[in-house]
């Protein structure tokens, strides 16, 4: 074969376009991409026998024109067979290297995936801040709208307006810290409640209002007691709104609380802003009132975890906020988040919310 | 309030077990906290005889070898049922009848008895004192039984011991529930039993003396009473009992009775006035007759006049302070103590005494004054039934003829200024309105029955009814008080459900989704959130090292606070924040990013001065409630963090999937935490509201006076951000380097309120003109001032700037930088071409020339 190359034969038989030579020529460039064995070889065959320079088929159409004109035609058409089989062998060829070179490459660049991967720490809201807002979403989307109002309050709107006079032996129950100067009424409000003499005061009726935020007790911080815990407050005054509006109201609340289907009790009880007025007893999620069979350590075998103080607003409260009591009415609840936050989750100490550990409140991400 | 079952049974006959009891009142308002079966487990206690004692000398004390039969007849064996036990006490004799624990009985507290030797002798059993029983306080001796208590008979069966007591909480508004008689009727009312009521209007007689306003006591009958404040002691009624026996002591039953109530059973006159407070409800007093000087007066202490009260404490009266007195002065804070100095004592024979009713506020006051809290001020806070008094005192004296022997003078004196009893305007359909459910007429006025009220018919309005509350319930003012007792006595649990119809609400402001917004960014920084405590101690401005005139120096000071290094209240969030990362740390986690959103405090510019309180009768005056608000201190918002150790953990390293490599061991180190991270951190939280912050350098406590960022909105401070300053770090205790921001949420929120809604960009489809520029410039010129420039310079076809190097060296000159920035060109409406592209690099460079002495880099 590669004598038949080198030594050249008359252009019209045995030439470079003759038939054999060109089958040979095909012959010897297939063999060549066969033989190559990556694409840095394939480079390298594509000039030598593919369009290069010296590539025998290239050689080969130089020659095309000094043959005769009558057996232009077929050596012609032979050339092109010729080349167009080649070509396609390379392109096959080529895509069978880099398929081969792809495959290899994304073996090598594989990594270790369970490497740490984090670029930044994690970081959490507080699970308080994370139920509050839960809850509050709750009453917001029934048509309530978020009152706040300040932490150091006036004795005025904490205990006055709530029908807690000076002299109300309820009074002893709060616990005030009270603010510097003595005698300024001044103090740390110990629950929500001033914000609804506030949103009272500042809305036009009715009023649909729920109001999160943290209150103060004169306490020591230990596992079951804070100075500083959150409450959460509802309030709707309306014309005809009743006990049976509360009792609808707080069984949406406590779903969202503690999950669907739970059953919820009123039990008559004291607070001078409410009368009638209750506590809310939900039944407990953990063991679905059946704590008298087997032990229960969410409710203390009770059966029932109380949610909150309720009631009707009293009558006194609505008469210092100069709402006719004999054409409105109203409810009002009010809830501590920690308490139903330790139950909810099974927070054992009540100093987790203020210590401020990281590892407390990562679990509980972000969005609640 | 604990309610013994067994006395409550004696009020209330055929009432069920007490655990129904106990659910009947919850269902009333009544909160058993809990119910705790007594004088269980005693089954082998049984009645023993004394046969024989021996004394047996012992190292310290003497003790007694008994002979005691347990059971059975002597005449039949003689030695059946006796027994050898050990007994250390002395005060019972051959033939007394006592209670012996035999082995395997199990006492009280889970005391097990066994036959063990002891003093030479195996004792086989115990012989039990009261207190040991369980029944009782008295340890000082045997149980001595009475002489005819069968041999072999089970002692709990004997004295009935088996028993149940529910713990209830009474609420503040229910007075009369700090009583057998108040439980009883409620228990009565739920279970439909009939309850007979030892009130005072069973207690009729002929022998009342009533004064006029003069205070002027017929003192003939009873003893001499003048009541000079009728308001504040609208009823007093004493009686003179004689011959009492000073040495009686109080029999078991009733001892028993008490101590299971909750209170020492101490001497047969002070367990009867404990007995009647606890059955009836009206707290009593006895003053020994032989202290006493001349007539009793009850009027207000004069200045300068002290009581040494029972509880030892010598006190000065304040005017205020409603006393009993007599002529040496004062002898009782009235309601709420006794005085020593006609304490009943081992030698009184003769007893004056007290069943007065005293106005709720005077007592409230007087404990509350005097920080003396007494069951008697209690129950008077709550309010007693001021038609009692006569009966309490007869059935004190009842009690103390069957206890000690004391005989009642006829004569009594009443003191009766009492208020005609005001009636309720109530209309019958109220409970309907406010309940959501019918409630007959019929039922309301049988609830309102139930309760103790007198109904009568009003005239005028059919379906009004007239409602008068019985005397012990001074909490029945307003037609609200009678809706409660309605729905709580129907039940809470007939109420139905319903959903208000609420109108559309508007949802969460704006202000408050912001507030979202800012807390879930810096968490998706990788902040976590926090709520400190917010009280500080007086050194916390000096820690921060804050001047003198700042504002975070006017803390506001609690009155009684909670420890005095907790007196203040913060006026930043910075030093909660510090101490919750020097906590962390502290337990093992040195990478620590917090931060917290919470309201601070600063005091008035002016001291604030008292307010007067606006009437609770209407509603205040926008005027009197501006008033209230300006004396509070400013609580402004605020959003703070703070970071030490590394920002980013050690993790793989950045753009590590590069061919050849194995993947295994390419971790970056981590990096720590640096002022640009607070910068950052603060930045983000602005950006979660749509505001961009700009940055300027600022000295300013606690930051380190060369890396403290002031950070503006609109050209108003918003807050700080930065590396804290050594000093700081050190006084706090915070790892060096550690970083910190703080912003004012309300002026961020304010920011975020004014961009109003966004204006779209246009998007070019033109090709960009991309220009790089280096400028060398002072080292001491701030980067946002070169920004500024090349911005103001280029004009609106700049699409963007960005600084991609910054270089100092020996080439640029000392104290020099050289700034390297693109500017990315655009037009929207053609493709720039070079020149104009080129024309507007200059004018960028040439306006940063100007400004800051910007040179073009060679």
């Amino acid at each position: 074969m590669t004598e038949t190359m080198t030594d050249p034969q008359p252009a019209a038989a045995g030439g470079p376009l003759d038939p054999a030579s060109l089958e040979a020529a095909v012959a010897e460039a297939l063999a060549a991409l066969a033989a190559a064995a990556d694409l840095t070889d394939l480079a390298a065959v594509r000039g030598a026998h593919v369009d290069g320079r010296s590539a025998a088929l290239v050689l080969a159409r130089q020659k095309l024109g000094s043959l005769p004109r009558e057996d232009r035609a077929d050596a012609g058409r032979r050339l092109n067979d010729a080349l167009g089989a080649v070509r396609d062998a390379h392109t096959a060829r080529l895509a069978e290297l880099t398929a081969e070179r792809d495959a290899r490459v994304l073996v090598e660049e594989r990594v270790d995936v369970t490497m740490p991967t984090r670029r930044r720490h994690a970081g959490a809201r507080h699970p308080l801040a994370v139920l509050s807002e839960r809850l509050v979403d709750t009453f917001v989307v029934m048509g309530y709208e978020v009152a706040e109002g300040p932490e150091v309050e006036h004795d005025w709107f904490n205990f006055e307006a709530l029908n807690l006079d000076p002299d109300h032996p309820a009074r002893s129950e709060h616990d005030t810290l009270y603010v510097e100067p003595e005698g300024s009424g001044r103090l740390l409000r110990t629950h929500t409640s001033p914000v609804q003499i506030r949103a009272l005061l500042s809305r036009p009726l009715p009023v649909y209002v729920v109001a999160p935020g943290r209150t103060y007790r004169n306490d020591t911080v230990d596992a079951t007691h804070s100075p500083v815990f959150g409450q959460l407050e509802c309030l709707a005054v309306d014309e005809g709104i009743t006990m049976a509006d509360l009792r609808g109201t707080l069984e949406v609340f406590a779903a969202e609380l503690f999950g669907t289907g739970l059953a919820t009790r009123l039990r008559p009880s004291f607070f001078p802003f409410t009368e009638p007025s209750a506590e809310l007893d939900v039944q407990c999620f953990n063991c679905r009132g059946e704590s008298a069979r087997q032990p229960c350590r969410v409710c203390s075998d009770e059966g029932w975890i109380e949610a909150g103080g309720c009631g009707m607003v009293d009558p006194n409260v609505l008469r210092a906020a100069g709402i006719d009591a004999t054409r409105y009415s109203g409810f009002a609840f009010g809830m501590g988040l920690e308490r139903a936050a330790m139950m909810r989750h099974g927070v054992r100490e009540i100093r987790d919310f203020v210590d401020g550990d990281v590892r407390f409140s990562l679990p509980f991400g972000i969005e609640g | 309030m604990l309610i013994l079952m067994s006395w409550l049974r004696e009020q209330v006959p055929g009432l069920p077990p007490a655990g129904a009891v106990a659910d009947a009142l919850i269902r009333a308002g009544f909160e058993v906290e809990g119910v705790e079966a007594v004088g269980q487990g005693l089954a082998g206690v049984v009645v023993g005889e004394v046969l024989a004692i021996e004394e047996v000398a012992a190292k310290k004390k003497s003790v007694r070898w008994c002979q005691v039969r347990v059971a059975g007849s002597a005449a039949a064996d003689p030695d059946a049922g006796v027994r050898g036990i050990i007994c250390g006490a002395f005060n019972f004799a051959v033939g007394d009848r006592v209670a012996v624990a035999l082995p395997g009985a199990v006492l009280p507290g889970g005391f097990e008895i066994t036959a063990r030797k002891t003093y030479g002798h195996v004792s086989d059993g115990m012989i039990c004192s009261a207190s040991e029983l369980g029944i009782g306080e008295d340890h000082a001796g045997i149980m001595v039984l009475p002489p005819d208590a069968p041999l072999g008979a089970h002692v709990a069966e004997l004295l009935d011991l088996a028993d149940d007591v529910l713990d209830i909480a009474i609420t503040p508004d229910r007075g009369y529930a700090l009583s057998i008689r108040g439980i009883a009727r409620e228990a009565a009312t739920a279970f439909g039993l009939s309850f007979a009521d030892a009130d005072g209007s069973v207690y009729s007689t002929g022998a009342v003396y009533s004064t006029g306003a003069g205070g002027v006591t017929d003192a003939g009958a009873g003893y001499p009473v003048t009541v000079e404040d009728t308001a504040a002691c609208d009823r007093y009624v004493a009686r003179v009992i004689t011959g009492v026996d000073p040495a009686a002591a109080t029999p078991l039953p009733w001892a028993r009775r008490l101590s299971l109530s909750g209170m020492r059973p101490i001497s047969a006159a002070v367990d009867v006035t404990n007995a009647i407070m606890l059955g009836l409800g009206q707290p009593l007093h006895a003053f020994d007759r032989a202290k006493l000087s001349g007539a009793i007066v009850v009027r207000r202490a004069r200045a300068g006049e002290r009581l040494l009260t029972l509880d030892g404490v010598d006190r000065v009266l304040d005017p205020e302070d409603l006393v009993i007195a007599d002529d040496s002065g004062p002898i009782a804070l009235a309601g709420v103590m006794g005085g020593a100095s006609t304490e009943i004592s081992p030698s009184t024979t003769d007893i004056v005494l007290e069943a007065a009713h005293f106005d709720p506020i005077v007592v409230a006051r007087g404990a509350r004054r005097h920080r003396l809290f007494s069951e008697a001020s209690r129950r008077f806070e709550r309010g007693v039934d001021p038609a009692l008094p006569p009966a309490a005192a007869q059935a004190a004296i009842r009690l103390f003829t069957e206890l000690a022997g004391g005989r009642a003078e006829p004569g009594v004196t009443d003191v009766d200024h009492r208020r005609a009893p005001s009636a309720i305007r109530f209309p019958l359909s109220e409970p309907t309105r406010l309940g959501g459910r019918l409630y007959s007429d019929e039922s309301v006025r049988g609830r309102l029955t139930d309760v103790g009220c007198l109904l009568e018919e009003d005239g005028a309005d059919e379906g009004v009814v007239l409602v008068t509350p019985p005397s012990w319930r001074p909490d029945l003012t307003r037609p609200a008080d009678l809706v409660e007792e309605v729905m709580r006595l129907e039940g809470y649990d007939t109420i139905p459900v319903t959903l208000p119809r609420l109108p559309a609400g508007r949802g969460l402001t704006p202000s408050q989704r912001h507030v979202r917004a800012v807390a879930r960014a810096l968490a998706y920084e990788g902040l976590t959130e926090v709520m400190t405590l917010p009280f500080v101690g007086a050194g916390a401005a000096d820690l921060l090292g804050l001047p003198g005139n700042d504002r975070r120096r006017a803390a506001v000071r609690i009155a009684n606070p909670i420890a005095e290094d907790a007196a203040y209240l913060r006026t930043t969030l910075l030093p909660g924040l510090f101490d919750a990362v020097a906590r962390n740390i502290g337990r093992g986690d040195p990478d620590i990013a917090l931060f917290e959103i919470g309201q601070v405090f600063r005091e008035l510019r002016e001291p604030a001065r008292p307010v007067p309180t606006p009437s609770v009768l209407t509603r205040p005056s926008d005027d009197e409630v501006a008033a209230l608000n300006a004396a509070l201190p400013e609580q402004p918002r605020r959003v703070a963090g703070v970071f030490a150790g590394l920002r980013e953990p050690a993790t793989v390293l950045p753009g590590h999937a590069v061919a050849g490599s194995a993947g295994g061991g390419a971790l970056a180190k981590g990096r720590p935490a640096d002022w640009a991270d607070a910068v950052e951190a603060a930045h983000a939280a602005a950006r979660a509201v749509g505001v961009e912050l700009t940055a300027t350098a600022d000295e300013h406590a606690p930051w380190h006076p060369g890396r403290c960022a002031a950070l503006w909105a609109d050209g108003e401070l918003v807050g700080h951000a930065g590396e804290l300053h050594p000093r700081v770090i050190g006084a706090a205790g915070l790892p060096p380097r550690t970083v910190a921001f703080e912003l004012g949420l309300d002026e961020l929120l304010a920011a975020a309120l004014r961009r109003g809604p966004v204006e779209a960009p246009v998007i070019s489809p033109y090709p960009p003109a991309d220009r790089d520029v280096a400028l060398v410039v002072e080292a001491a010129i701030p980067v946002t001032e070169v920004t500024a420039a090349l911005r103001e310079g280029a004009g609106e076809l700049l699409e963007s700037l960005t600084l991609f190097d910054v270089f100092e060296g020996a080439q640029i000159g000392a104290g020099r930088r050289s700034l390297a920035f693109g500017l990315r060109l655009r037009a929207t409406d053609r493709t720039l071409t070079a020149e104009e592209a080129n024309g507007i690099r200059d004018a960028a460079v040439t306006e940063a020339t100007r400004r800051t002495g910007a040179a073009l880099r060679a």
